[in-house]
């Protein structure tokens, strides 16, 4: 093992090597790894849909047969949910900030956070074995299709199980850092809302995980062994499967962005040089989040034969869970009102956040409409919905996080204004993709199509046009973002939050001495920060 | 931990333990129609609840640890409410 005392060497210098990264228990070096592999994955399912859109340049066949055009769309959808978005933010930044924003020297179960990391190699690797028969269920893998389809259901549903582990000991290991780790004076109403953010993914993790993870032993033992849980004949329930799946599934759409959320409400005051405004509304909603989410999962279910009682009580409650959600928007809007507001990249991509989630967050609430949904279920307005919250939210969270910290994790800086017109062309090649499918969804264009109606022709043409934009936007960010320019100061934006009252990259282990916090994290504008 | 001597506990509680097994293959022997399974998990509750409390710690916690217990329990019953709200609500057309 390396020299973990060293307290001279940056995390980054302290060992060489694979061995030194695969049995590191450093949280840094575990964050960084989690970061290339959510990154590796995004790019393969990237790839994956580039080649659906390129499918709907024309009706009928284009590229690829029906049949790869299901496995591609499985494919896409799997990856990116199970191995780029869900372990995502948390997994990656959670772990390279929470003990540097706790005052941390690691998180508590520095062993277990290797497993989990280990886990999720082995989860995707399974996964990813199934390619070998892909499968072509889509990601949600309904029954009773699951149960009958030839592909390899069972190896992908069983990988699915195992990252589930990975996901649930993470959370363990975050909310256990949290309560016990905390340096002295950090007190919860000090506590930086990424860590608040953090704490109610973290929950829902460990909550809602095991759900998924034993509704998919059902599938298996169903498909394996002929067990009866869902198939009619036998006295079982295909709604039923819907129910667990949904169970989980819908909380782990918070899973997804609320950890974005946390990126956002660090960010901005940053950039606006002014306190958080309504910390205490910001940091409960997220764990109002977390208590709610676990009572909407029908609205995902209103056509599949539920009952009229059950849609009714789904569709309510759904509409109360944006509630909570549009109390962090406003106080994100209040903090740079009468700021001092810098348009940095990191900036940009979070006000690009918030502009595209309130799009994507209010296009749930059609979907939420009973009446609504009824014609727009299942159509490309599901897609365009879901895509402005997972991109336009999610991953413009990730990005603004990676511009953000770059000069932390790594120590040196990036060019701004090439990060700026990388920026522009993701913003824009974002929005040609996807805003034409919510007209094609109004218009009735199913999901999941490989074939489609020829007045759909010109909408689906843009679309598949704007992926090109879109692509030469995430390969420029990422030219910009391998090619730093110098090295970078301790606290290059001033921030007043502890990760900055560090060296960059920060020491193996961060802290010299555990530090005392006697403010709170947001003094921008203050007295604090003219001292400093 | 609060009791004088645990060991003494923890065979009490594992002959609780084997005592419920007894009963669950007992009960098997009978059938009670539609109360079979309720009766089955009613039993294994009661040993689920013992292993918590006692192998497990739950019993000598702080409360904190005791709301992180409870909740799963309380969606675990949101899971089982609303999918059979559903279920026994539906109408056929
Ligand atoms: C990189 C740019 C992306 C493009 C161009 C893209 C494009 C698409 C398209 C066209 C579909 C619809 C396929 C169909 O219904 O026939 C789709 C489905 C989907 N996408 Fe994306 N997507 C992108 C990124 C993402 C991201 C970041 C996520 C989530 C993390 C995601 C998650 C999904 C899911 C879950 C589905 C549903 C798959 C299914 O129906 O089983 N996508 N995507
Ligand atoms: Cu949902």
């Amino acid at each position: 093992m390396t020299d973990h005392h060293d307290f001279d060497k940056n995390y980054l210098e302290n060992g060489k090597g694979f061995k030194s990264w695969f049995f590191t228990v450093d949280h840094k070096r575990l964050g960084v790894m989690y970061l290339w592999a959510i990154g590796v994955f995004f790019v393969l399912a990237a790839i994956a849909s580039f080649l659906i859109r390129f499918e709907h340049l024309s009706p009928g066949q284009t590229i690829i047969s029906a049949q790869t055009y299901n496995v591609l769309f499985t494919l896409h959808g799997a990856v990116m949910v199970f191995l780029f978005i869900v372990p995502g933010v948390a997994a990656s930044f959670g772990n390279f900030l929470i003990p540097l924003m706790i005052g941390a020297r690691d998180v508590i179960f520095p062993k277990l956070n290797l497993y989990s990391f280990w886990i999720y190699c082995a989860g995707s690797l399974i996964l990813l074995l199934s390619l070998a028969a892909p499968v072509d269920t889509g990601w949600t893998f309904y029954t009773p299709y699951s149960i009958d389809t030839g592909t390899n259901v069972i190896l992908v549903t069983f990988g699915v199980f195992v990252l589930g582990f990975s996901s649930i000991l993470t959370g363990i290991n975050f909310i256990v850092s949290m309560h016990k780790l905390r340096a002295p004076g950090l007190t919860w109403d000090r506590l930086p809302l990424f860590c608040w953010a953090a704490y109610a993914t973290s929950l829902l993790q460990v909550l809602a995980t095991p759900v998924v993870g034993i509704t998919l032993l059902l599938l298996i033992g169903e498909r394996y062994f002929g067990l009866g849980f869902f198939d009619p004949a036998k006295g079982g329930d295909p709604v039923l499967f819907q129910h667990f799946f949904w169970f989980y599934s819908h909380p782990a759409v918070y899973i997804m962005i609320l950890p974005a959320m946390g990126i956002i409400s660090e960010v901005i005051p940053v950039f606006s040089r002014k306190p958080i405004f309504g910390y205490k509304a910001i940091a409960y909603s997220s764990l109002a989040i977390a208590l709610i989410s676990f009572l909407v999962w029908g609205h995902h279910m209103f056509t599949s034969g539920q009952s009229k009682l059950i849609n009714i009580i789904f569709s309510v409650i759904t509409f109360a869970v944006a509630v909570p959600t549009a109390i962090k928007v406003f106080n994100w809007l209040w903090t740079m009102y009468k700021g001092s507001v810098e348009l940095s990249a990191a900036m940009l991509y979070s006000l690009a956040f918030i502009f595209l989630f309130t799009i994507g967050g209010l296009t749930g609430l059609f979907l939420g409409a009973l009446a609504a949904d009824v014609h727009l279920h299942d159509t490309y307005f599901v897609v365009a919905h879901m895509h402005y919250v997972m991109i336009g939210g999610t991953v413009f969270g990730l990005f603004s996080a990676i511009h953000f910290w770059y000069p932390k994790m790594w120590g040196k800086m990036f060019d701004e204004f090439k990060a700026k017109i990388a920026f522009t062309l993701i913003f824009i090649g974002f929005n040609i993709v996807f805003f034409p499918q919510f007209i094609l969804g109004t218009q009735g264009m199913p999901r999941r199509y490989f074939n489609y109606a020829p007045e759909f022709e010109t909408l689906h043409q843009l679309s598949t046009y704007g992926t090109w934009i879109l692509g030469v936007g995430f390969i420029y960010m990422l030219y910009t973002l391998f090619k730093p320019v110098g090295a970078a100061d301790a606290n290059p934006y001033r921030s007043v939050s502890l990760e900055w009252q560090m060296p960059s990259p920060p020491p193996t282990l961060n802290f010299k001495e555990i530090p005392t916090v006697t403010t709170s994290t947001y003094d921008y504008g203050t007295k604090v920060e003219q001292e400093a | 931990m609060a009791s004088a001597n645990p060991y003494k506990t923890y065979l009490n509680i594992w002959l609780l333990l084997m005592f419920l097994t007894f009963i669950t293959v007992y009960a098997a022997e009978f059938d009670f129609g539609a109360l079979n399974v309720p009766i089955a998990l009613l039993i294994a509750s009661v040993k689920a609840g013992v292993v918590a409390l006692h192998f497990m710690h739950l019993k000598y916690e702080d409360s904190m640890t005791w709301v992180f217990a409870i909740y799963p329990l309380f969606l675990l019953f949101l899971l089982i409410a609303f999918s059979a709200t559903d279920i026994f609500t539906r109408v056929a057309n």
